[in-house]
């Protein structure tokens, strides 16, 4: 096992269990502060797989700018912070129906994990992965790009609509 | 290039080491004489009434989400920042389109009033 | 020994002198800052503690680390420590990529004065890290349990975001220029002899909005609501004491030192010497040169320290709505339309 590897299940076990903090933290407050953990384990990620411009835009717009949306929200819905949430009112219709859609996609993750043939490609070694993607986003992807622009424009006014409304 | 990222890593194990050194330092050298009185939320003199986990403007959500749409814009525009010299006009019109839409929301939301505070 | 664990060696012993170093130049901060204000209100200032008062700052912080460590009956015990470390400790992290000085040759191997300073996306890293650096404050307001410390976080983080749009955008302009996002290369590039080839006398605009938005990133005066004594009493740190409120104090300084640092390497020319290195007889690589590479940048970031310090004693703060207008009314349109002459700029004279 080289360094590689070590550095690779450390960030595993970074998304791992801060993944299942936020999904078992009774506090919503701990729950999106997990969260946190998460995003930044999956950008340590990205750049053991070389991706650095990935990596760096994973921190800059899910930890510094959706992250503190959801916590402003959090904190907007402020009698939700120090609630505990109990999952004690769900009858035996909720656990039976719950229980059959999780041994679905349990059941579909498995298969297709046995049966897809796993490629293990070296990672490529580039000089930089921003110049590639400028000149893609720009050629290629343009299309895309301007799309990405009309959805960013549809949440932006979407939001302020919401926001407006007395 | 990922070994460029080792020292990286070691400053962030660094940085953070040293934070919670200088934690643990002040919660062991510290003195400990806690009485009810210093433990009561600070509100200028006088009793404390209620919590401070109340709602609070709508705004500051507004401004996160504004934050949002324009930093993705911000990063978009580094690749096509640092490509541009090979790139000529073309990729200067693509993301001149590209802006004038986001302004459109830009636009919408100021004379909606969103900037405003009072 | 493998090539990796040299690394790791050479990282860690740069990352523990840095460390020692941003706290020194914290204590520094401290001391200007305490001294400049008492000369600007005809005071003394401190004088007893060492020479002329010099070692002041680090009785300061002895004195904080024995002090009681006060925690809210109503607050969030895990995040009201936390907040404080993430502060400082990010305060800290951001140095990873930051160069201070040109490389030294020592045998076949070559060390560059910073700890990663060659990473292709040092940059965005910087603002990266600036957006982490937002939870510290906002965990701090929220976790004291204190309608102060949460109108004091949130208005901070609101202010922090809002300006770092700004400071992005103003960085795209010295991108275009360099065409690259390592802040060797940004610093290099203006190294060349050429006759003046500072960022400051191409991207003027864009110098102009990061001096503000660095004004506001550090919650400095006159940018500093989220701490606004009359109204607010201390601002998100209302409820810390002891070392954790130093934390917060430290975390201030370090990024006034960092703001000056990074205004020096991507506007002020960095570590270039009012000379050609050549008329000096120094070579590349050497320890001379390394040296006075780094004296230059270290009399770049005093003087922008002053300016810091000069500003907060001299210019009244700002009422919040004045501020975020400035943010997102004025500071927001002129950096975009900064960019968009930059790239035309550019593409015309390349």
């Amino acid at each position: 096992m080289n360094w590689y590897n070590i550095v690779f299940y450390l960030f595993a076990l970074i998304v791992l269990v801060s993944a299942a903090g936020v999904v078992f933290s009774r506090k919503m407050m701990y729950a999106a502060f997990s969260l946190l953990f998460t995003f930044f384990g999956v950008a340590g990620l990205y750049v053991l797989l070389n991706a650095d411009f990935i990596a760096v835009t994973q921190i800059m717009v899910y930890i510094g700018g959706i992250l503190i949306l959801i916590i402003f929200g959090v904190m907007l819905t402020s009698k939700f912070t120090d609630l505990e949430i109990k999952s004690g009112t769900t009858g035996t219709v909720q656990y039976v129906l719950a229980g059959i859609s999780t041994i679905i996609v349990a059941a579909a993750l498995i298969i297709m994990y046995l049966n897809v043939d796993w490629v293990q490609n070296p990672v490529p070694e580039l000089e930089s992965t921003v110049k590639p993607i400028g000149i893609l986003l720009m050629t290629k992807y343009f299309l895309a790009f301007q799309v990405a622009a009309i959805l960013l424009l549809l949440a932006f006014i979407g939001a302020a609509k919401i926001a407006r409304r007395k | 290039m990922i070994e460029t990222y080792v020292p990286l890593i070691v400053m962030l194990v660094v940085g953070f080491g040293v934070g919670f050194l200088f934690m643990l330092l002040s919660e062991w050298l510290g003195a400990r004489r806690t009485t009810d009185g210093k433990q009561t939320t600070y509100e200028s003199g006088m009793i404390p009434r209620g919590t401070a986990r109340d709602r609070f403007s709508i705004k500051f959500y507004m401004v996160a989400m504004s934050f949002i749409v324009f930093d993705i814009e911000v990063v978009f525009m580094y690749p096509w920042a640092v490509q541009l010299g090979t790139l000529g006009m073309t990729a200067f019109w693509t993301m001149f389109v590209f802006v004038l839409i986001l302004f459109v929301g830009y636009f919408y939301e100021y004379k909606k009033g969103g900037f405003e505070w009072d | 020994m493998p090539e990796i664990i040299w690394t790791i060696i050479e990282a860690s012993i740069k990352a523990l002198a840095v460390v020692g170093g941003i706290q020194l130049m914290a204590a520094l901060n401290v001391y200007l800052e305490r001294k400049i204000s008492a000369f600007a209100q005809n005071r003394i200032g401190p004088n007893r503690v060492g020479p002329f008062g010099t070692l002041q700052p680090f009785a300061d912080v002895f004195k904080l680390f024995l002090k009681e460590d006060i925690v809210p009956k109503n607050a969030d015990k895990f995040f009201h420590s936390l907040a404080p470390v993430l502060s400082l400790s990010i305060a800290i992290a951001v140095w990873a990529v930051i160069p201070f000085s040109s490389y030294v040759d020592i045998g076949d191997r070559r060390i560059y004065m910073g700890i990663a300073p060659d990473i292709n996306v040092g940059l965005l890293f910087i603002l990266a890290m600036t957006s982490v650096g937002v939870y510290g404050i906002t965990l701090a307001g929220w976790s004291s349990n204190n309608k102060y410390s949460l109108l004091g976080g949130l208005r901070s983080s609101a202010q922090m975001i809002s300006y770092e749009l700004s400071m992005g955008l103003s960085l795209i302009g010295i991108v275009l220029i360099t065409g690259s996002l390592s802040l060797n290369d940004i610093v290099n590039h203006q190294l060349a002899w050429d006759g003046w080839r500072w960022n400051i006398f191409l991207q003027p605009v864009g110098f102009v909005i990061f001096l503000i938005t660095a004004f506001a990133e550090t919650n400095r005066a006159p940018f500093d609501l989220p701490e606004a004594e009359p109204e607010l009493v201390g601002g998100f740190n209302t409820e810390y004491s002891g070392m954790k409120f130093g934390m917060f104090f430290l975390a201030e300084y370090a990024n006034m030192t960092t703001s000056s640092v990074l205004i020096v390497l991507f506007y002020l020319g960095g570590w270039a010497l009012p000379v050609p290195a050549e008329t000096l007889g120094l070579k590349d690589g050497s320890i001379a040169l390394a040296a006075a590479h780094f004296l230059v940048f270290f009399i770049k970031v005093l003087m922008l320290l002053f300016f810091f310090i000069w500003v907060r004693w001299s210019i009244p703060r700002f009422r919040y709505d004045q501020l975020m207008n400035l943010g997102w009314k004025i500071l927001l349109p002129i950096s975009l339309l900064n960019v968009l002459l930059t790239a035309l700029g550019v593409l015309y004279l390349k």
